[in-house]
């Protein structure tokens, strides 16, 4: 009866009901903020630059005359580059997560070499992106000569993101339960067939996650550019993988340098990050596209 | 008989080769022996799971294996379709005879092996795709791509399992969408499709309720007449209820083997009587 009644105080209930709220409440906050920041960036953006969006200045050639300017050259120069991107980070990112978690993990001296490799990895993901803009510079633009091009471009970006992607993609495969490789293993699959019909496809949708944020890394992407020696102001339309380019962020980042001589500029430059958002969003929507439209197949 | 088996064992172990004519003789009278162990260890790293092993299992019969929980019966049933060596660093010595191969050497080929021999999990473990690409994944890997060949192989191998009643008009459906008892009947069609000559059971009732778990036996007793069957267990009943010879380990060794109606009531070994009457385990 006694430890009832100790049990029942009131005080004791409204203290920790009330404890309870106050943490909902600061993690309700934390949630706002991240939204209020990302809104009031957003209005900023849309209220200096909607006005300017049109035909011509999607479809226009660079200009110094802030009213004949378009980004037409720019929205190519990123697209070409996403044509290296994409295909390079996902064959080697997702290839190099399949070897590290499936084939280099046996024994003792496997797992180790693996770790190692794993840690050297998680390294690289913190390296600065200008880093890597100098690696290009070196091996892409000098060593290799290709020259500033879209390809040196693209791969300089691949290698920039490609730790991203392989770290999500060894979490998307560690991620499928052993218990299904075991049973496709007991019914005479070879290790390939038991990847590719059974683990594959169940880690997809993570994987296609990761692929997501790593391609918006290397859209955005503009110091290893810079480095690369990537020109702003470029006024013919790149046509190839070996085409001299210049790509959305640089156009960005010029307007709003040269915003100070021209105040127009920096309403370009809104503009323009209006338009690299709306890539963004439609390259992932068809990321998520294919993502749903494979796991309804099961 | 339980004396002659445990010899003849025996005998095996010391003359080995000699005797082998001897036990083909004895086969042809009686029934094949499919899997002949001899002298088998194996080691996890450092850890000594099966000691000597030395066990002949008969074609066409129900064997199950008890012992309490970390004795190696399992490990011991995974050796048999080298599902063990999926854990690394696992090594073995001695030979284990499938139909007079040892599967154990090098030049075995798993994928051939697992094909013979089928294997049905503790948990049910269905793929995450529809009913029909569960049970067709077998058939699919070894290379059948005709619709109507798969189509006639999904058939048949639910109807072994005795579930096509159940499931027949919705074949597209998620297999996960079933009841645990009916994913592992999809799981032993998923087994009966690649058409093996022996099924491997792994405590496979353990994760289901009363109902389903004597659906699965007597399934288990139907399949008996065209499968040989090895099935793990803890559940001495169903050991009992299902089996025509168990085998008792403990420790990673085999205590006893023989028939289960003698193994349950008349144990010749201490150990074994203790087991069977509940004083561990």
């Amino acid at each position: 009866m006694e430890s009832m009644e100790t049990i029942h105080e009131n005080n004791r209930m409204q203290s920790r009901v009330r404890k309870n709220n106050i943490w909902k409440s600061i993690f309700f906050l934390s949630t706002l903020f991240g939204l209020v920041v990302l809104a009031v960036l957003i209005i900023r953006v849309v209220f200096q630059g909607a006005a300017w969006i049109d035909m011509d200045f999607i479809t226009g050639r660079q200009s110094t005359s802030a009213d004949r300017a378009g980004i037409m050259g720019a929205i190519l120069g990123t697209l070409w580059v996403m044509v290296v991107v994409i295909p390079v980070t996902l064959i080697i990112g997702v290839g190099t997560a399949i070897y590290l978690e499936l084939y280099a993990k046996g024994g003792k001296k496997g797992s180790r070499f693996s770790s190692m490799i794993e840690t050297n990895i998680a390294n690289l993901a913190g390296v600065p992106s200008i880093v890597y803009g100098l690696l290009g510079l070196t091996v892409f633009v000098r060593l290799v000569d290709l020259g500033n091009v879209v390809l040196a471009g693209g791969l300089t970006l691949a290698l920039l993101v490609l730790p991203i992607l392989i770290v999500s993609s060894q979490e998307a495969i560690r991620a499928v339960p052993g218990y299904l490789a075991e049973a496709s293993y007991g019914m005479g699959a070879t290790k390939w067939q038991t990847i590719r019909r059974i683990i594959l496809p169940a880690a997809l949708p993570s994987i296609l996650t990761g692929a997501i944020l790593a391609l918006s890394r290397a859209i955005g992407e503009t110091a290893p550019l810079t480095v690369l020696g990537i020109p702003a102001l470029l006024i013919p339309f790149p046509e190839g993988l070996f085409d001299t380019f210049t790509a959305m962020p640089m156009q960005i980042y010029y307007w709003t340098i040269d915003s100070a001589l021209v105040a127009e500029y920096a309403n370009l430059a809104a503009a323009t990050i209006i338009i690299l958002l709306l890539i963004l969003f439609l390259l992932n929507s068809v990321a998520v596209f294919i993502r749903n439209k494979f796991q309804q197949r099961y | 008989m339980s004396n002659t088996t445990k010899n003849k064992v025996n005998i095996n172990v010391k003359t080995n080769g000699v005797n082998e004519k001897i036990s083909e003789n004895n086969a042809e009278t009686k029934q094949n022996i499919i899997y002949n162990t001899q002298d088998l260890n194996l080691w996890y790293s450092e850890t000594h799971a099966l000691k000597d092993i030395n066990l002949e299992i008969l074609e066409n019969e129900v064997t199950a294996i008890i012992g309490p929980s970390g004795c190696g019966k399992s490990t011991y049933l995974k050796t048999l379709n080298r599902m063990v060596e999926l854990v690394p660093g696992v090594s073995t010595t001695g030979s284990i005879a499938y139909k007079g191969d040892n599967i154990l050497a090098k030049s075995t080929q798993v994928e051939d092996l697992r094909t013979k021999v089928g294997m049905v999990f503790q948990k049910p473990n269905p793929f995450p795709k529809s009913i029909y690409e569960n049970v067709a994944y077998g058939p699919k890997v070894h290379g059948i791509k005709k619709k109507a060949v798969l189509d006639e192989i999904v058939e048949k191998s639910l109807r072994g399992a005795a579930i096509w009643d159940e499931v027949k008009d919705r074949l597209n459906q998620n297999a996960y969408g079933l009841s645990g008892g009916q994913q592992q009947r999809i799981c032993i069609a998923r087994c009966l499709a690649i058409e093996p000559d022996v099924i491997l059971m792994d405590e496979p009732t353990s994760a289901l309720d009363p109902i389903s778990t004597l659906k699965v036996e007597d399934l288990i007793k139907e399949l008996k007449k065209n499968y040989t069957i090895i099935i793990v267990t803890h559940n001495m009943q169903q050991a009992a209820r299902i089996s025509d010879k168990t085998v008792f380990m403990l420790n990673g060794e085999v205590i006893e083997f023989t028939e289960t109606d003698k193994l349950f009531s008349n144990p010749k070994d201490k150990r074994t009587e203790d087991y069977i009457t509940g004083r561990f385990g």
